[in-house]
């Protein structure tokens, strides 16, 4: 484990620049180049304000501002953007770079940790706005919004043993890409993101956190809709699904390493 | 000191009966395997002394590039082990993996950091790389639009920006035209010089010839024979020629090139050879040896007479020599249907160091124009390397005598 992280360290170089230039690549051939990442979030911070508060007028129970609704969505929402952001990424992600992997000597998963980045870059960007907008209505948290770092530490450490292990399993198995896209439509709607584990009736509200993510997610509602911060004991399974994942995502990588460049 | 020791290595790839056999495998909790091995290299050892090269030849599916890949650490082996020592950089299968949308001086950055180098030493080396590669405004513009050509110039310039302690080529360079293959064996030759280990994999035998110390010969999965260069490559000929198939066939297997082929039909061409003093074919001869070109002929028709001749040509297809059996009065008349005929030109071959081709015409009067049953192009490849005589440069090899006197 730390070795694998000592490799990964020397070859920060690499991986920081390949972030960078993906990144610029991105929007290099538009028009508009840059303006694209701050437009795209920016016009969904405008459609969620203005149907939800103003037109629909939707209210939470519990929630006295008018703006409630469309950051309870966009709390939801932005992190699992950058949850299937990343997660859908995986299964191509050593099949594009397959002549590379075939050609030179390097470790792996650089290609998984400039993934991760890849993803982190464009959250901080949707993010960061997500805050300015939180200033400009008023609705900024305030101090409960550090506890948005652990849930995302968590929430990360899930999404990057998923991607490992879809990663490897697409390269034996090409299903693994449809079946990701299919899983991540289940996981949008099975974890309350867009809606609250409230607005579930009594006799299934139980179900809902069966599912380890819901106790992150539920934490991100808590925070920026009501300025509190989440309970702890609820994100034990989370923790646990985190160990188990990461387990079999370095049990997979320690296996079949040797086999995989021979099937890309 | 050795630079590479490669003991017993192997390297299997798994089989699998269908697509579910692999799931099967994995899933079940017996440890009961579902695949076989197919192995396509077994039980290679050699070592390669610090600073001396090695050349590898075989024919394709050999498995020259498997046992580079290996080398080199992108593919794991199967069997056996391998001791590296030093930083390697290597050319395989035409670049190295270059991002498509990336700029060439982007991919140059990103294959540099690979190797190794930082972003201040790549930054001192770019314009050294860009001048090596010769390929000017294109260094800008994404990898996709590049020719294959300039692919290699670039990765050829990065891969070798640093000396580096052991330099893999695999066939790369061939792709590159005649003024980037000479600078880039000038700059291999100068690293050889400085004591860079070099691994060549190559079909042209008169490169590994002139570059390496050693090679070894892949057959099979195996080596089939290691030694001085000009040996095995003796061996390479023999092996090949043992099964000597139909002209036609031959040529094809070996370069993949197309040949011409035309004429009324009337004579067919069974064998093109070329012998040596002993009567044993050869591919690759010295300068000045002296050979015979034989062809064996057969009439499926009956004629009034024939003549057959023979054309040898340089690599760019220019003539070098020509003759034919009319102008050594040797025209045959009145041949009968089935009947058979073996024409031998003997020759010194006193021609400068390189590939040449032979084509063959057989016609019925002094040239093809009248009459012609059959013309065909490239009909046998051959080499000629240069053997103990002095120096000399060109493409005719005059034999000089030298007097020199202080006067």
């Amino acid at each position: 484990m730390s070795n694998t992280l000592n490799r990964l360290w020397a070859y920060r170089g690499f991986i920081w620049q390949s972030v960078k230039r993906e990144f610029t690549l991105r929007y290099h051939d538009s028009v508009l180049g840059a303006a694209w990442i701050i437009l795209n979030p920016l016009a969904m911070i405008l459609i969620y304000t203005i149907i939800f508060a103003k037109v629909m007028q939707a209210r939470l129970p519990n929630a006295q501002s008018s703006f409630a609704y469309s950051i309870f969505l966009m709390s939801g929402i932005l992190p699992w953007g950058l949850f299937s952001d990343l997660i859908s990424r995986a299964p191509s992600l050593f099949i594009e770079q397959a002549s590379l992997l075939k050609k030179i000597q390097f470790p792996k998963l650089a290609l998984v940790a400039i993934a991760l980045l890849n993803s982190l870059v464009n959250f901080a960007v949707i993010f960061s706005l997500f805050m300015i907008f939180l200033i400009v209505c008023g609705q900024f948290p305030g101090w409960s919004i550090v506890a948005v770092i652990p849930l995302l530490l968590l929430q990360l450490w899930i999404g990057t043993s998923v991607v490992v292990i879809l990663a490897i399993l697409n390269i034996f198995f090409r299903d693994v890409a449809p079946l990701t896209n299919i899983g991540l439509q289940f996981g949008f709607w099975l974890t309350p993101i867009v809606y609250s584990a409230s607005m579930i009736p009594v006799a299934y509200r139980d179900y809902v956190f069966l599912n380890p993510l819901s106790a992150i997610f539920d934490g991100y509602h808590q925070i920026f809709v009501y300025g509190l911060v989440p309970s702890w004991s609820g994100l034990i399974p989370a923790v646990v699904l985190a160990f188990v994942l990461s387990a079999v995502a370095g049990h997979l990588y320690t296996q079949r390493s040797a086999e995989m460049v021979d099937e890309l | 000191m050795n630079a590479i020791i490669v003991q017993g290595l192997g390297k299997a790839y798994k089989q699998y009966g269908s697509k579910w056999a692999r799931l099967r495998e994995w899933l079940s909790p017996t440890s009961r395997s579902r695949h076989h091995l197919h192995w396509v290299l077994r039980d290679i050892s050699f070592e390669v002394p610090k600073g001396q090269s090695l050349g590898i030849i075989g024919i394709n599916g050999a498995g020259k590039s498997t046992l580079l890949k290996m080398l080199t650490g992108t593919t794991q082996p199967t069997a056996g082990s391998i001791v590296i020592d030093g930083q390697v950089a290597a050319l395989l299968e035409l670049g190295m993996g270059f991002h498509p949308d990336f700029t060439g001086r982007q991919n140059a950055y990103m294959s540099g950091q690979l190797l190794g180098l930082t972003i201040d030493q790549i930054d001192q080396l770019m314009p050294e790389i860009e001048a090596f590669a010769g390929i000017g405004g294109y260094i800008d513009q994404p990898v996709r639009i590049y020719s294959s050509g300039m692919q290699v110039r670039l990765a050829f310039s990065i891969a070798t920006a640093v000396r580096p302690d052991i330099l893999i080529v695999d066939e790369a360079l061939s792709v590159g035209d005649i003024e980037f293959q000479h600078r880039s064996f000038d700059r291999i030759r100068r690293y050889q010089a400085m004591g860079t280990t070099l691994l060549f994999v190559s079909h042209d035998k008169q490169l590994i010839t002139s570059i390496c110390d050693r090679a070894i010969l892949l057959d099979g999965g195996k080596v089939a024979f290691a030694g001085d260069p000009e040996a095995v490559m003796d061996y390479y000929n023999a092996m090949l020629s043992e099964d000597a198939k139909p002209v036609i066939s031959q040529t094809l297997d070996q370069e993949g090139k197309i040949q011409t082929q035309s004429g009324s039909g009337e004579v067919q061409l069974l064998q093109v050879r070329l012998l040596d003093e002993h009567q044993l074919p050869v591919e690759l001869v010295k300068v000045g040896q002296l050979v015979q070109i034989q062809l064996l002929t057969s009439c499926k028709e009956d004629i009034d007479s024939l003549v057959a001749g023979f054309m040898i040509k340089d690599r760019l297809g220019q003539v070098i020599f020509g003759t034919n059996t009319f102008h050594h009065q040797s025209q045959l008349h009145n041949l009968k249907a089935g009947q058979s005929c073996r024409f031998s030109f003997s020759l010194p071959l006193n021609m400068g160091p390189g590939s040449y081709s032979i084509s063959i015409a057989l016609h019925a009067d002094d040239q093809h124009i009248s009459k012609n049953y059959l013309w065909q192009d490239r009909a046998f490849l051959f080499t000629v390397v240069s053997a103990n005589e002095p120096v000399f440069v060109g493409s005719h090899s005059l034999p000089t005598t030298v007097q020199v006197t202080l006067v």
